[in-house]
């Protein structure tokens, strides 16, 4: 019994440790702004106003210079997203200008996008992307979440992060203060400021609401399986714990042939 | 281990045991006897074997999507993601899963050590089970390169040119090895190869691990021979098949708990970035089960010393059923043993810490100090403590009272038979 709780005990601790350290060094800087995430904890699903805000905020102000190469079309009309009905997806994809090709005479050309399409590129690969923002690439945004440390949380206060350098701080040519970028310069200007969209449902667009917003869109591009994840897995951890119950019962009935004979 | 021989009841059953003994494998699978203290830290060895298949099966999938070349490796791995039936629970399964193994495989060892498991006549167990540890740490290396991020990318990097210290040829040997001049396309493909192949020669010699544990049995918790088998053993199905199960079942919820609810805490932000040739990560690290030896390896201010260092530091572990004079196996009997076990646990735990650092100042220097630790273990304490070290009489057997003295890391079983 008590070996049974030590190991138990040690390899919970595994866990916890694993959940709380981060294990590689981070770059010194500011603490994140702390926000509610709906979408966190084992029960933790998006706030499907939020990601449908948070789609438009992204159409109508990153989707300029940020590509989300990895989703497509028909994502956003699938369980767990932002859900639009299929004609309002329909109707998001035609307005995209797809290239395709080559036709029969060998030309490319281009068309309104399908469903299936992987959502269109500002700019035609990274290069030209970079050439047009001065020689900084807009990343792409499909993991995006994913590949910064702090996640949601980071893009979050990114986006509300833009401030006057500090005295003294020497900032080049064409790039901004930003609290939270690492070596605080960014090259993308701050993009965000209260009413810049018009949302759909009537909340009142804040610079804090859009960021929050487009954070929490970006998570579910970077993750558009979460809300399954997060299903299945309580089933799968519950099964599992019945299933240990029964057979640690079947053990000790087991053993106990062993224990009774001297 | 004595057991009865065993001939099949059917006639059919016999012409072909005659032929082609599989019958009696079973039947010698089914009932080997098997200690009846083992405690929990040896269900291990199951859970392991489960890890290895679990890689491969999922693995097997993930190979059906996945594109080895550096335009649509990334790429290949989202589609898995977002397309790919469940290509996301197979893809965390299997990334984690690496993770899982080799925890599995820590503990699995450092019972080993506790409780002197590679002793005569286990040695071969021992030399074999390092095989398949050296393999492992190759295979998820490997691994983790293909996603082709940039830890993919960078940790290829510094890993192969490793090889460059060596004398004369190391500048060849890392072009052998790249398939060119700089990790590329033909570097992926290659990998992708080989950490398809690797986990069937690791499936080998876990069988070959497996036959040499069933030529002396296991050891246990006592660390003492078995006296009297119908007393001290078990037969394995059903006793320890159920126990195992019920261990194996308490790591699978630690497991699901990674997959589904944290899927990328023991990642690095940076693999989700695109592997750029042109841009240098701030700071490359290894995935966390190679921390230790990629701390020993910078401990060392030499390129060469270091590679060395780092390479003898895994082979040292080899050849420790020679380095151990101690004639007592279990360290619950050896309690000056027992003290610099646990002090092992903490120097590799700290290694570990140590190597995700920027090896500078107080981390360089506790690197360092940890590194000397490490080899003085095996190579100093160790041969000593054989000759030095007064132990606590052990018990005449398995079943029988342990001389009166309560031995704390006995079993529930145990206690229970006393």
């Amino acid at each position: 019994m008590k070996n049974k709780f030590k190991l138990i005990a040690s390899l919970s601790i595994f866990f916890l440790i694993s959940l709380n350290i981060n294990l590689y060094s981070a770059e010194s800087g500011a603490h994140l702004i702390k926000t509610e995430w709906s979408f966190k904890g084992i029960f933790g699903t998006f706030d499907r106003g939020e990601l449908r805000r948070g789609y438009q905020v992204y159409s109508e102000v990153c989707s300029s210079c940020h590509s989300i190469s990895e989703l497509r079309y028909r994502n956003l009309s699938e369980k767990g997203g932002p859900e639009f009905s299929i004609d309002l997806v329909k109707k998001i994809a035609a307005s995209s200008e797809i290239t395709d090709g080559p036709n029969s005479d060998g030309e490319m050309f281009t068309r309104p996008g399908r469903l299936s399409d992987k959502f269109a590129k500002p700019y035609p690969n990274i290069q030209a992307a970079t050439a047009a923002n001065g020689g900084a690439y807009p990343p792409d945004m499909s993991v995006l979440v994913k590949a910064r440390k702090g996640g949601a949380a980071y893009i979050y206060s990114l986006l509300q992060g833009y401030d006057e350098p500090p005295e003294g701080f020497q900032l080049d040519d064409g790039v901004y203060y930003n609290k939270f970028m690492s070596g605080n310069q960014i090259k993308m200007p701050n993009m965000l400021s209260d009413d810049l969209v018009e949302y759909a449902d009537g909340t009142k667009a804040t610079t804090e609401q859009m960021a929050k917003d487009v954070s929490s869109f970006l998570t579910w591009v970077s993750e558009p399986s979460l809300e399954a994840r997060h299903k299945i897995g309580f089933r799968v951890i519950l099964y599992l714990v019945v299933l240990a119950g029964l057979v640690y019962l079947s053990m000790n009935r087991l053993w106990s042939r062993i224990e009774s004979k001297k | 281990m004595s057991e009865e021989k065993y001939f099949p009841k059917s006639k059919i059953g016999q012409w072909f045991d005659s032929r082609l003994p599989l019958l009696s494998l079973m039947h010698h699978l089914r009932d080997y006897p098997t200690p009846k203290n083992l405690n929990y830290w040896w269900t291990f060895g199951g859970i392991l074997t489960f890890c290895l298949i679990t890689q491969i099966v999922t693995g097997l999938v993930l190979a059906m999507h996945y594109v080895a070349h550096v335009d649509l490796a990334f790429e290949s791995i989202e589609h898995i993601m977002r397309n790919v039936n469940y290509g996301w629970l197979l893809r965390y399964v299997h990334a984690n899963g690496a993770s899982m193994f080799f925890l599995a495989v820590y503990i699995h060892i450092f019972r080993a050590l506790f409780y002197g498991s590679y002793k005569s006549p286990r040695e071969m167990i021992w030399i074999l089970g390092m095989m398949i540890y050296i393999l492992m740490m190759a295979t998820a290396f490997m691994g983790y390169v293909l996603p082709w991020g940039q830890m993919s990318f960078w940790g290829a990097t510094v890993i192969t040119n490793l090889f460059s210290a060596i004398p004369l040829v190391g500048e060849g040997i890392v072009t052998w090895l790249w398939g060119g001049f700089a990790v590329a396309n033909p570097t992926l493909t290659r990998f992708f190869s080989l950490h398809y192949f690797l986990p069937f020669l690791i499936f080998g010699l876990v069988v070959l691990h497996i036959w040499a544990l069933h030529i002396p049995g296991n050891n246990n918790p006592v660390g003492i021979d078995i006296k009297k088998p119908s007393k001290d053993t078990v037969p394995f199905s059903p006793y320890i098949v159920v126990k195992d199960l019920y261990a194996l079942i308490i790591f699978l919820i630690i497991f699901a708990g990674i997959v589904f609810f944290v899927p990328n805490i023991l990642g690095h932000t940076d693999n989700y970035i695109k592997a750029n040739p042109i841009v240098t990560p701030s700071h490359i690290v290894p995935e966390w089960y190679l921390l230790p030896f990629y701390a020993i390896l910078r401990a060392i201010p030499s390129k060469l010393g270091g590679v060395m260092a780092m390479f003898g530091s895994l082979f040292i572990l080899m050849i420790i059923p020679w380095l151990d004079t101690s004639k007592i196996r279990s360290a619950v009997f050896r309690p000056l043993y027992k003290i610099f076990f646990w002090v092992l646990v903490i120097d590799v735990l700290a290694l570990g810490y140590l190597g995700a650092k920027v090896p500078e100042g107080w981390y360089l220097f506790f690197g360092r100090l940890a590194t000397i630790y490490y080899f003085a273990h095996f190579l100093i304490i160790m041969p000593v403590l054989g000759y030095k070290e007064k132990t606590i009489p052990l018990p005449i057997s398995i079943s029988d009272p342990v001389l009166g003295e309560k031995t704390n890391l006995t079993t529930t079983n145990q206690k229970k038979t006393v």
